[in-house]
């Protein structure tokens, strides 16, 4: 009886085992730190791998199917809404400015994290943690193209969104995003884990992607709202992901303590300075309104993330440096930025606008303490200032924060009529920030900010003018050269919704004047 | 503190003097939001001072209503956030200002849109 038996199928733990771990093996015509020589030289210490809890149990054959089965769901559903034309179902063609956004500053920043968890999923020596990175890239990379994909029926009809790519190396606000997921990706594989696993994905993102995908449904934008469904279980895997390195590597040993609070300080503090966008967008570019940027952050930031903190406090971890400003901030941020958008719309390739009387009454209820002393009279003026013709367009270039980029719009903590300021001198040169916290993020790691490719400094440089193109001519036109450098239609892309082709465009497929009933 | 590199990390600094045409000035109106941010321009050296408060500025604030009222002999100035006394018949070299230095300066009793600040 010598035939052989045939083995029974693995149980799903040891096949789950076997298609993840079971895959590495250690290295021997070569040491292991000359092969993986990212895994250590951020000075955090890992004593045994093995300890890395993994935190969702997908082999690779079960994520295909799974994404797989998503995916045929997700494309039905924006074909239906293609051929309905679902376009012209959404509340306002205002709300399309929210996707503009959208595709210009956060789809790019998928295509980095995939970029930047390929990397990651490289470098570590533990493989559980090489396989969970490495599922986050492929995750990353499908959100870019499910992204892509979802917004692109829109660009048939709309302005603002024909080159996106293009625009995210060079438009002044993306340098924004662009600069943050550089500073990430361009550390090492813990310090980019924490920045974007933890930081970003598990403190920040249902503060991303709940006001974006709510929004949708709220304005009729059932396409992007199935885009939103289909990532969000990979959401909650990234989110776990997050929470279990920053425990691992706490756990692993306690010098790691000062590296990782710093890394938090540093990427709590980034994060939630490009969530501006969003906090504008929550409360300036959706016609029909879910809940205020405030109203926000004091549930997923305040509610869930002071108990996230309350949490790590056993192993030493204190709130991120940047907290309590942050929470002040709610109150002031969305309207700062909306009207550094209005005042440089000019140079945006997406529509700004006054609220009408109906949107201005929200944001005094929604902000009792500040909006009508501090912001609804500039923005009345706005109004009347457009009615006679004379939109209000700043012509001069802002100042920039070297370490967010964000033009210096944001106030001293403690009075919001003051722009705060803060300088620093570095090798004979001095360094702007807009806050105690971006100035400490350059003060530690000087070398890397002064490489900030700040996008106003460039303009004066000279560098954002195409080819052949000669400032000293009579009659130059500077901001004409940048446009004309940022491939940005102007007249179509940018200045107010009032007046746009977009606005246009949409009143007529809708057979609405824009004038009300009775004409 | 520097950046933990694996190799060595020097690269060179992209705003230094050099690189622009003219030294960077940063303004900023004080108590005048409806400008979102100070703003920054390239002002040769020899600018004299006067002649940023008499040609420079109404073309950046002009389009304010505060800012033909301005008395400019009232105005209180700044520089890097201390008091600061410019003589404006002098250049902004001789004023003491070179590349990326922020000067602000506050108009008093002029308050804003509607005495928002803005």
């Amino acid at each position: 009886m010598d035939t052989r038996v045939s083995k029974k199928k693995l149980g799903l733990k040891d096949r789950y085992t076997a298609m993840t771990r079971g895959l590495h093996w250690d290295t021997t015509y070569q040491p292991m730190d000359k092969v993986f020589p990212y895994d250590t030289y951020e000075g955090i210490k890992i004593h045994d791998w093995d300890k890395w809890e993994d935190p969702f149990r997908l082999t690779m054959e079960a994520y295909w199917k799974y994404q797989g089965e998503k995916e045929k769901k997700l494309y039905a559903v924006i074909d239906a809404f293609a051929q309905n034309n679902g376009q012209l179902g959404i509340s306002d063609a205002r709300y399309v400015n929210a996707l503009k956004l959208f595709i210009q500053g956060v789809t790019p920043l998928e295509y980095y994290a995939h970029r930047g968890f390929a990397h990651v999923g490289r470098q570590f020596t533990g493989a559980g943690a090489r396989v969970a990175a490495q599922m986050q890239s492929v995750d990353e990379l499908r959100h870019y193209q499910t992204e892509t994909h979802a917004i692109s029926h829109y660009n048939k009809y709309f302005n603002g969104m024909h080159h996106t790519s293009h625009w995210f190396d060079r438009v002044w606000y993306l340098s924004v995003p662009k600069s943050f997921f550089e500073d990430a990706y361009s550390s090492g594989p813990f310090e980019f884990l924490t920045a974007v696993s933890f930081s970003f994905e598990y403190v920040l993102t249902n503060l991303l992607f709940v006001p974006f995908m709510s929004g949708a449904a709220h304005n009729g934008d059932m396409s992007t709202v199935t885009f939103g469904f289909s990532a969000q279980s990979d959401e909650s895997r990234h989110m776990t992901l997050g929470i279990e390195c920053i425990k691992f590597m706490l756990e692993q040993d306690p010098d790691n303590l000062p590296i990782i609070q710093r890394w938090m300080d540093k990427w709590f503090w980034r994060g939630y300075r490009l969530l501006t966008l969003v906090a504008m967008m929550q409360d300036y570019m959706l016609p029909k309104r879910v809940m205020s940027w405030k109203e926000a952050w004091e549930m997923y930031a305040e509610g869930s993330g002071g108990a996230l903190f309350k949490d790590l406090a056993r192993y030493g971890i204190r709130e991120p440096k940047g907290w309590k400003d942050a929470c002040e901030g709610k109150d002031h941020i969305s309207h700062q930025a909306w009207n550094t958008f209005y005042n440089y719309n000019a140079a945006a390739p997406f529509h700004t606008w006054v609220p009408d009387d109906e949107e201005l009454a929200w944001l005094t209820e929604k902000y009792p303490e500040t909006f009508d002393s501090l912001y609804r009279p500039r923005l009345q003026y706005l109004r009347e200032q457009q009615a006679i013709g004379k939109r209000f367009y700043n012509n001069t270039l802002p100042m920039l924060c070297t370490t967010c980029q964000i033009p210096m719009c944001f106030t001293e903590p403690g009075d919001a009529t003051k722009i705060a300021y803060r300088e620093t001198e570095h090798l004979g040169d001095k360094y702007h920030f807009c806050s105690d916290h971006c100035k400490d993020i350059f003060a530690h790691e000087p070398e890397k900010y002064v490489q900030s490719w700040l996008p106003v400094h460039q303009i004066y440089q000279g560098n954002c003018f195409k080819p052949g193109t000669d400032p000293s001519q009579a009659g130059f036109d500077p901001l004409a050269a940048v446009m004309d450098y940022y491939e940005v239609k102007v007249g179509e892309d940018n200045f107010d919704f009032e007046g746009s082709q977009d606005q246009k465009n949409f009143n007529e497929w809708r057979g609405d004047d824009g004038l009300g009933e009775d004409e | 503190m520097s950046t933990v590199a694996l190799g060595n990390y020097e690269f060179a600094p992209k705003d230094v003097r050099q690189n622009f045409p003219a030294p960077l000035l940063y303004i900023g109106w004080e108590d005048h939001l409806l400008f979102c941010a100070p703003v920054c321009l390239p002002l040769p050296g020899e600018t004299p001072f006067g002649a940023l408060t008499g040609e420079v500025l109404p073309g950046v604030y002009g389009a304010h209503p505060d800012f033909a009222r301005i008395d400019w002999s009232q105005v209180l100035w700044f520089k890097s956030g201390q008091p600061w006394q410019p003589d404006s018949t002098k250049s902004l070299q001789e004023n003491g200002i070179g590349h990326k230095d922020v000067i602000r300066f506050r108009t008093p009793g002029l308050t804003g849109i509607g005495g928002s600040l803005s």
